[in-house]
C-alpha cells in the first residue's frame, strides 16, 4: 500500500514540477530523476521558486488524495537533511506525512 | 475578473462595515467569524470558524481556491482587546490576545498568500492600533500583540514582494465598536487628547485607508503602517 502511495506521490511531484516550469517559464533539469537538487546547495530553485512549487504540491495532494498537508512544517525545518534539497527527499517526506 | 475579498471578523464592527462597503461596490466578499452572520447578500459568503484554528482556516482557503480559483485581497480584521495593568494580567489573557491577534493574522496571511502568489497579485491589510505608537499604559499586552502584527507585516512585505503581494497595516484610533465598549470614557478622552486631530475615529476613516492600500495604483506601497488621527509613531 505504502509503495503504491509513494509512486502516486512521485507522479504528483513530477507533474507539479512540469506545471511549475510551464507556468513560470523556468527550466528545472530533472535528468537526475529523484536525485535532482531542488533547493539549497546547488539547488535549481530560489526561495520564491520553492514557495511556488511547495504550494502547488500541497494543492495537488489535497485535490488528488483529499489530504490537507503543510509541507513546510516544524518537522521539515528541523531535519538534518532538508526535504526540499532533492526531489527524492521531498517525495519521501510527503509519503511520510500522508501515511501518518 | 471580479475581485475576491476576504475579511476576517466580519460579523460586526469594522469588519461588517467593510464587508457592506465592498458589497456595495459589487465585489465578491467572503467573511468569517466564530459565529453566524446575519448579513445576507448574493455577493457575500460567510464561514463560521476561529481564525486561530489551523485546520479550519486551511479548509476555508481550500474551499475558496476550489470555488473561485483566486483571492485578491485579505483584510485581517479579526481581533480582541483587553486592558489591564501589566502586574495584574493573567497569562491566559496574554495567550488569548496573541493567539487571536497575531496567530490569526499569520495563519490567514500564509494561506491567502499561497493562493495569491499563483496570480502574482495580492493585497494584505492587517490591523494594528494607535496603542502601539502611544505605548499606552494598561495596554501592554494588546499593544504588544499589535506591535507583533506590524513587525510581521514588515517582514512579510519583503518576503512576498517578489510574489506581487503587498502587505500593509492600518492602525485605527478608538472607534465606537464593541472592541472598546469596556474602556472607560476618561481613558478614551485621554487617548483622543494624544491625537493631532482630536475626535473619535470613524469606520469611514478606516475604510478610506483600506481603499487606498487596495487601490490598483498602490502597487508600490508595502510594509507601511498608517496611524489614524494624526498619531505620529
Amino acid at each position: 500500500m505504502n509503495k503504491i502511495n509513494r509512486e502516486k506521490i512521485s507522479e504528483l511531484v513530477f507533474n507539479c514540477i512540469k506545471k511549475y516550469q510551464e507556468e513560470y517559464e523556468q527550466i528545472i533539469d530533472i535528468a537526475e530523476g529523484e536525485q535532482t537538487r531542488l533547493f539549497g546547495g546547488n539547488g535549481q530553485l530560489d526561495s520564491l521558486g520553492l514557495v511556488s512549487l511547495v504550494v502547488s504540491i500541497e494543492e495537488e495532494i489535497e485535490t488528488e488524495l483529499g489530504i490537507a498537508i503543510v509541507l513546510a512544517d516544524e518537522k521539515a525545518m528541523s531535519r538534518r537533511t532538508s526535504p526540499f534539497s532533492r526531489i527524492g527527499n521531498l517525495i519521501d517526506y510527503i509519503d511520510e506525512l500522508v501515511s501518518s | 475578473m471580479n475581485q475576491i475579498i476576504l475579511i476576517t471578523g466580519s460579523r460586526k464592527g469594522i469588519g461588517r462595515q467593510l464587508a457592506e462597503h465592498f458589497i456595495a461596490l459589487g465585489k465578491n466578499v467572503i467573511g468569517c467569524s466564530r459565529s453566524e452572520s446575519d448579513l445576507r447578500n448574493e455577493l457575500y459568503t460567510h464561514f463560521c470558524l476561529d481564525v486561530t484554528d489551523e485546520v479550519a482556516v486551511k479548509k476555508m482557503f481550500s474551499q475558496i481556491r476550489q470555488k473561485y480559483g483566486h483571492i485578491d485581497i485579505l483584510i485581517n480584521n479579526a481581533g480582541i482587546a483587553s486592558m489591564n495593568h501589566f502586574l495584574l494580567t493573567p497569562l491566559i489573557t496574554v495567550e488569548k490576545l496573541f493567539i487571536t491577534n497575531f496567530n490569526g493574522t499569520f495563519l490567514c496571511s500564509r494561506e491567502a498568500s499561497k493562493i495569491m502568489q499563483k496570480k502574482r497579485y495580492g493585497r494584505i491589510i492587517n490591523f494594528s492600533s494607535v496603542a502601539v505608537a502611544l505605548n499606552l499604559e494598561g495596554e501592554a499586552i494588546y499593544a504588544s500583540s499589535k506591535s507583533a502584527v506590524e513587525q510581521l507585516s514588515r517582514v512579510m512585505s519583503k518576503e512576498l514582494g517578489g510574489l506581487g503581494i503587498t502587505v500593509n497595516c492600518v492602525a485605527p484610533t478608538p472607534i465606537d465598536t464593541d472592541l472598546i465598549k469596556a474602556v472607560p470614557k476618561n481613558k478614551i478622552d485621554e487617548l483622543i487628547s494624544y491625537q493631532s486631530i482630536k475626535r473619535m475615529g470613524l469606520i469611514d476613516d478606516v475604510i478610506n485607508v483600506v481603499d487606498f492600500f487596495i487601490n490598483e495604483k498602490s502597487s508600490f506601497i508595502s510594509g507601511q503602517t498608517i496611524y489614524l488621527g494624526g498619531i505620529i509613531s
